[in-house]
């Protein structure tokens, strides 16, 4: 089993490392957006960085419910990790965010709907990891209660922060762009896959890892016994 | 179902006779709200008038800051020769504790409340006051959102080091919703051209906020509360 899932975390690696290394050559390849130029560029990383963060949200949320209600461990170090993943992918968004809004917005933020409900969940996720980093024994569980009432929050801090005047590019872009910038539709698919390797690359290897800490506690404890 | 609300009646009203036995939690929460308005009027207020719009705004991190104060506090007054592990031995269901203590809180931030929004139309000159019962309307919502996540939260860092630390932290970020439909309600209302229609808006995305978090905190405290 071991054997077989690092094969096939070798073989995802390679993936993403050949994808990663593909896309900037698709990028420089895609056409310029007529009114943004190059700075648009950034939304083949942008956009698929935000995915990839509500992926991680959904599975932290579902795998939390999973630990509270059937105790499982496993279920438990996915939700850790997921919720990790949620925060490096958030922090990628908020970077190449910023980037482009001060070239195409002049200023480095605004309190538009999407930016806030990012920081916002990004905020909840920094609290998960302090939670289980402070809390001590037995934060598991409250990190579980939180994941869940942060999963549960994502509609009221959407709906909440799009009452205020949202200036964000809209979503209705990305559904159409194979019609209207069919030179722009694949680069994106290709990034947007890339990160959804890199992103199941990241998780195998996080869960291997709390997986081998767990094996090492049982053999202190059998140790000491 | 009965006995369920009875068990919570019951532990709200143990807390309130608590309570009453010393003033403690009123008397530091209110003076600590005042404290909050008074330093936010300093910041706030210049030649006698008030920045546009701050007053909302000040009400409601006064009621934010006071009540995680009190929350901290009443849960800490559990941790006392482990009153939180007796109260979970009781043979009732555990949600109707968390309950009890849910309503024992929001009682305490709603007397806080009052004394606020009087001080606020003081040091303000805020017409807070224009729709009373609108605004009594946010406020209500606005709370018990606050204290569902907050009770449950407060509760279950019980158990944790850093828990005086680990509460803002955890608690703000997932009750942004309700200080933005707080502010923004209040706004709505105090404005030169009030936008009523906006007030009940957010007072409606207040009561749906409640309606989950209540059921989602009623459904998780079991486990959550289990070692």
């Amino acid at each position: 089993m071991m054997a077989m899932s690092a094969r096939l975390f070798s073989g995802l690696l390679a993936v993403a490392a050949i994808m990663f290394v593909g896309a900037p050559i698709l990028i420089v390849g895609a056409p310029y957006e007529s009114t943004m130029g190059l700075i648009q560029k950034i939304f083949y990383f942008h956009v698929p960085s935000w995915i990839a963060m509500f992926l991680a949200v959904f599975i932290c949320g579902v795998s939390s419910a999973v630990y509270l209600f059937r105790g499982k461990a496993s279920a438990d170090r996915l939700a850790a990790t997921a919720a990790e993943l949620a925060v490096l992918f958030g922090l990628m968004g908020l970077t190449t965010g910023p980037l482009w809004a001060i070239k195409a917005w002049g200023v480095w933020w605004q309190w538009d709907a999407r930016l806030t409900m990012a920081l916002i969940l990004e905020l909840i996720f920094i609290a998960y990891i302090m939670l289980r980093a402070y809390g001590g024994p037995g934060s598991e569980k409250l990190a579980a209660g939180l994941a869940l009432f942060g999963m549960a929050n994502v509609p009221f801090v959407y709906i909440s922060v799009n009452v205020w005047r949202t200036i964000h590019p809209t979503t209705d872009v990305l559904p159409n762009l194979s019609a209207s910038a069919p030179g722009m539709f694949w680069p994106i698919v290709w990034c947007f896959l890339a990160f959804l390797v890199l992103f199941g690359v990241l998780l195998m290897a996080r869960m291997r890892l709390e997986a081998l800490r767990a094996r090492i506690d049982a053999i202190h404890l059998a140790l000491e016994a | 179902m009965r006995r369920f609300f009875q068990v919570a009646w019951l532990v709200m009203r143990k807390d309130l006779r608590v309570e009453t036995r010393s003033w403690e939690m009123v008397s530091t929460t209110l003076f600590f709200a005042v404290s909050c308005v008074l330093v936010f009027s300093f910041a706030f207020v210049r030649g006698g008038r008030a920045i546009e719009g701050a007053a909302s705004g000040i009400l409601w991190i006064a009621v934010a800051f006071s009540g995680t104060l009190a929350l901290g506090r009443a849960f800490e007054r559990e941790r006392y020769q482990d009153a939180m592990r007796a109260l979970l031995m009781a043979p009732v269901e555990r949600s109707a504790i968390y309950l009890g203590k849910l309503l024992g809180i929001v009682l305490l931030m709603a007397t806080v409340e009052v004394v606020v929004v009087v001080a606020i139309v003081f040091t303000f000159r805020a017409p807070l006051f224009a729709y009373p019962g609108y605004l009594a309307a946010l406020l209500a919502t606005g709370t018990v959102g606050f204290a569902t996540v907050g009770t449950l939260f407060a509760a279950m860092l019980l158990r944790t080091r850093s828990r005086g630390v680990l509460l803002p932290i955890l608690l703000y970020p997932v009750t942004f919703p309700v200080l933005i439909a707080g502010v923004g309600g209040t706004v709505a209302l105090m404005g030169a051209d009030p936008n009523l229609d906006l007030a009940r808006f957010w007072t409606a995305l207040l009561l749906f906020f409640d309606a989950v978090f209540l059921t989602l905190a009623l459904w998780t405290f079991e486990p959550v509360m289990t070692e």
